[in-house]
């Protein structure tokens, strides 16, 4: 498992997939730093088709500071995503 | 509109512009709670027909204009609905003929 | 018939007899009660279990919440534990939290936790119950992520701007409750005291605790 230490820095690639998955629009291609380490989960994205979910996923807590992901961002303002290894990559 | 927006899902909101928020609530009816129940029990260890996952899949899969029209156990049912038809549990002429005996026992001509 | 038949009377209820909500019925509510009652003609769920559902639901209510908040604030080692693995620590109150991955928030003066779930509606219900309506529409999920502070204001929360504020999207597997600051001059007040100041608001973290 290749994996994110807390405190690294990711960004979420920029893909649109078809289908069912967990990573918000908004956070696509936008860059933020692993808040923790939430374990091992099926993988959303195929159980949502029937399917056993396996293999499982490393699931992170990703903190986004709010001016990263919008022009618009309030300081002060941190918004924490919950997403899966396949969506990330090191920034 | 930005790359990727014509693949964002109507439920993918996070973001968005939006009015005011109606912090009017409403008491759960025993039918909502009865779909809420109904869920948990398809999706529970013993039973297993139902994952959560495939429920929001069922419900992105409604449509736009469906999804707003709906209230929030609206969409359930027919997303729940949708899934026991996909799997065979249930066919739509039981269906069908189950509510038509509903409606008349209700003395619902519609 | 009553129409407040389901707030009570549980043991006259006939789940297979679902017309006792008395009005006009949208057609997903017939929906509903066809579905289910060829559910259990099937034999793929029974009555019974339904009703059971159904009441286990209803006994969980923001009480249970509030109850481990009141905890975390006269037990500064339940506090430590409730932070660090909240699943354990919301079973040490008997309170039943499988399969929910649970983690708790402390808000302080320099941080405040609000939680939210943009792509449906994940929420700690075996902690506080079903969410409220608001939870659940358009214009909370769309905006408590890019405006939090306005959003905040409508629900009546000012905060300083000195505050800084995280924001959590159940996007996944966990699930957030928070555990608010302890309002001033409550030094005096029971456990069970405090629990009764404390709402479900305030554990999802649009309002503050007040002492009144």
């Amino acid at each position: 498992m290749s994996g994110f230490d807390v405190g690294a820095s990711v960004r979420v690639r920029l893909a649109y997939p078809t289908g069912h998955c967990r990573t918000p629009f908004y956070c696509r291609g936008k860059t933020g730093v692993v808040e923790r380490v939430c374990g091992a989960f099926r993988n959303p994205e195929t159980l949502a088709y029937g399917q056993d979910g396996e293999p499982q996923l490393t699931l992170y807590r990703v903190r986004f500071a709010a001016n990263d992901l919008w022009a618009d961002g309030e300081p002060g303002v941190a918004v924490e995503i919950e997403l899966y290894e396949p969506w990330l990559e090191s920034a | 509109m930005s790359e990727g927006e014509a693949h964002r899902g109507y439920h993918d909101m996070g973001g968005d512009q939006a009015g005011a928020i109606d912090q009017e609530g409403h008491a759960y009816l025993l039918w909502e709670k009865r779909i809420d129940a109904m869920m948990v029990l398809l999706s529970g260890p013993e039973k297993k027909l139902i994952r959560v996952d495939e429920l929001r899949r069922a419900i992105e899969s409604l449509g736009p204009d469906v999804y707003e029209d709906l209230s929030y156990y609206e969409r359930w049912t027919a997303a729940i609905t949708a899934l026991m038809l996909e799997k065979g549990v249930v066919s739509q002429a039981e269906l069908d003929a189950k509510v038509a005996a509903m409606k008349a026992a209700r003395g619902d001509a519609a | 018939m009553s129409t407040d038949h389901h707030h009570h009377d549980h043991d006259h209820e006939h789940i297979d007899h679902p017309d006792t909500d008395a009005g006009p019925w949208s057609e997903h509510r017939y929906i509903e009660g066809a579905l289910r009652e060829l559910l259990i003609e099937k034999g793929v769920v029974t009555a019974e279990e339904m009703r059971a559902q159904v009441e286990r639901m209803e006994g969980r209510n923001p009480g249970l919440g509030a109850r481990v908040v009141a905890r975390a604030w006269t037990d500064p080692d339940y506090k430590a534990r409730l932070l660090e693995d909240a699943n354990a620590a919301v079973d040490e109150l008997g309170i039943e939290i499988q399969p929910t991955h649970l983690i708790a928030l402390e808000n302080t003066p320099e941080e405040h936790n609000v939680v939210v779930c943009t792509l449906c509606s994940c929420y700690p219900r075996n902690l506080l119950g079903l969410p409220p309506d608001w939870y659940k529409a358009r214009a909370y999920r769309s905006r408590v992520v890019r405006e939090p502070r306005a959003v905040l204001r409508e629900f009546g929360t000012e905060l300083p701007d000195s505050t800084r504020i995280r924001v959590h999207d159940s996007t996944a597997d966990m699930r957030y409750v928070v555990l608010p600051r302890r309002p001033e001059d409550t030094e005096g007040m029971s456990e069970e005291e405090l629990a009764a100041l404390v709402g479900r608001d305030a554990m999802i973290g649009v309002s503050v605790v007040t002492k009144d």
